[in-house]
């Protein structure tokens, strides 16, 4: 009994009220955030419907291999994640540490594939405002699909700030295990102590969420076939 | 309820579903299915999501104040793209009155009579 005393902060009745409270409260901070990724996928979707055709052939540029292939990479981020709460929650320590350096380790697997991913459109000069030339055989592909260029380079605008607002979150995620490994290597986690641990993953699966919405909207729904 | 751990099996078994709905979309993504290819794409997202969001970030364990939470937050953003978008699909149901000089306006015979103060720097060039 003493320890979870100790593990109840003196406003709450119980363990169980307390873990509600905490996990509530982080799931208001992701209805914020709900709201700030929904403006980007409304405006995506008005300006989507606005210039179809060029939206359809940027989308077509992209490399549709290295975009499931990070989805997969994100989702099995995901999995460790959820395997670290678990592993928390029945104080396995080592297996804990191991599993918040998997999801560290899958989520710059993931920033390193957007890094190619991102040098290949600064190569083709598919860069809006900075390098916006498209040349050879990308001018032809935009020219036969009737795409205007200043369309595409819409298209591209929400390509970068959306998977740029995409990544930030990430490399936040990133530093927010650094500090989890930290602590859980000194074992401050434990099934009365768990909520750092269960609140990070909320957010680290909810940036997962954004990119399972991302990855149709940018690379799939543009006529492939 | 709050407490309850659920066990690595039903998570491995969530992210071996995550995996087979990605592959799926990303086949049904190079068939011709017309309109029907996003409104697949964004169905299996959905589904994708709410798998993550009910096991992965264990609301289906949790409390209905969480639910409703979450809930409330997507009622928002139905509200944010429906409107928005029922606004700029709607615009040009209706006439401009004519002497508005935007550009739908421009288009329309009841346009095509610009205001004076629209008009004096086209009419200046001839």
């Amino acid at each position: 009994m003493p320890e979870v005393q100790a593990a109840v902060a003196h406003q709450f009745e119980d363990f169980e009220q307390q873990h509600e409270a905490d996990s509530l409260g982080m799931w208001v901070f992701l209805a914020t955030e709900i709201m700030f990724f929904g403006g980007l996928f409304a405006a995506y979707a008005i300006y989507r419907s606005l210039y179809l055709s060029a939206f359809e052939a940027g989308s077509r540029v992209l490399d549709v291999r290295l975009g499931a292939t990070n989805t997969a990479v994100l989702i099995g981020s995901s999995l460790t994640m959820a395997l670290a709460v678990w592993a928390a929650q029945t104080n396995k320590r080592k297996i804990l540490v191991a599993c918040l350096l998997s999801t560290m380790l899958l989520g710059l697997v993931f920033l390193g594939i957007k890094f190619v991913e991102y040098s290949q459109k600064w190569e083709d000069r598919l860069v809006p405002g900075l390098n916006f030339a498209p040349q050879g055989e990308l001018l032809q592909h935009f020219q036969q699909h009737h795409a205007a260029l200043p369309e595409v380079e819409l298209y591209f605008c929400f390509y970068f700030f959306m998977t740029g607002m995409h990544a930030l979150h990430m490399i936040i995620g990133l530093g927010i295990m650094t500090v989890l490994v930290l602590e859980a290597r000194k074992g401050r986690f434990s099934g009365m102590h768990y909520a750092p641990v269960e609140i990070s993953g909320l957010y680290w699966h909810f940036v997962d969420i954004v990119w399972i919405f991302l990855f149709p909207l940018l690379y799939l729904i543009g006529g492939r076939y | 309820m709050s407490e309850h751990v659920v066990s690595p099996k039903i998570y491995v078994l969530v992210f071996l579903t995550l995996i087979a709905l990605t592959a799926l979309t990303t086949a049904v993504a190079f068939i011709d299915l017309g309109p029907f290819n996003t409104v697949i794409a964004l169905a299996i997202a959905v589904c994708k999501m709410l798998l993550v969001i009910l096991f992965f970030m264990h609301v289906r364990y949790g409390p209905n104040l969480t639910k409703i939470v979450i809930a409330a937050g997507f009622f928002w953003l139905l509200i944010l793209i429906s409107l928005t978008l029922g606004d700029y699909h709607t615009r040009d149901w209706t006439p401009s009155p004519s002497g508005w000089s935007s550009q739908q306006a421009q288009g329309t015979p009841a346009g095509s009579s610009a205001s004076p103060a629209q008009a004096s720097p086209a009419s200046a060039a001839p």
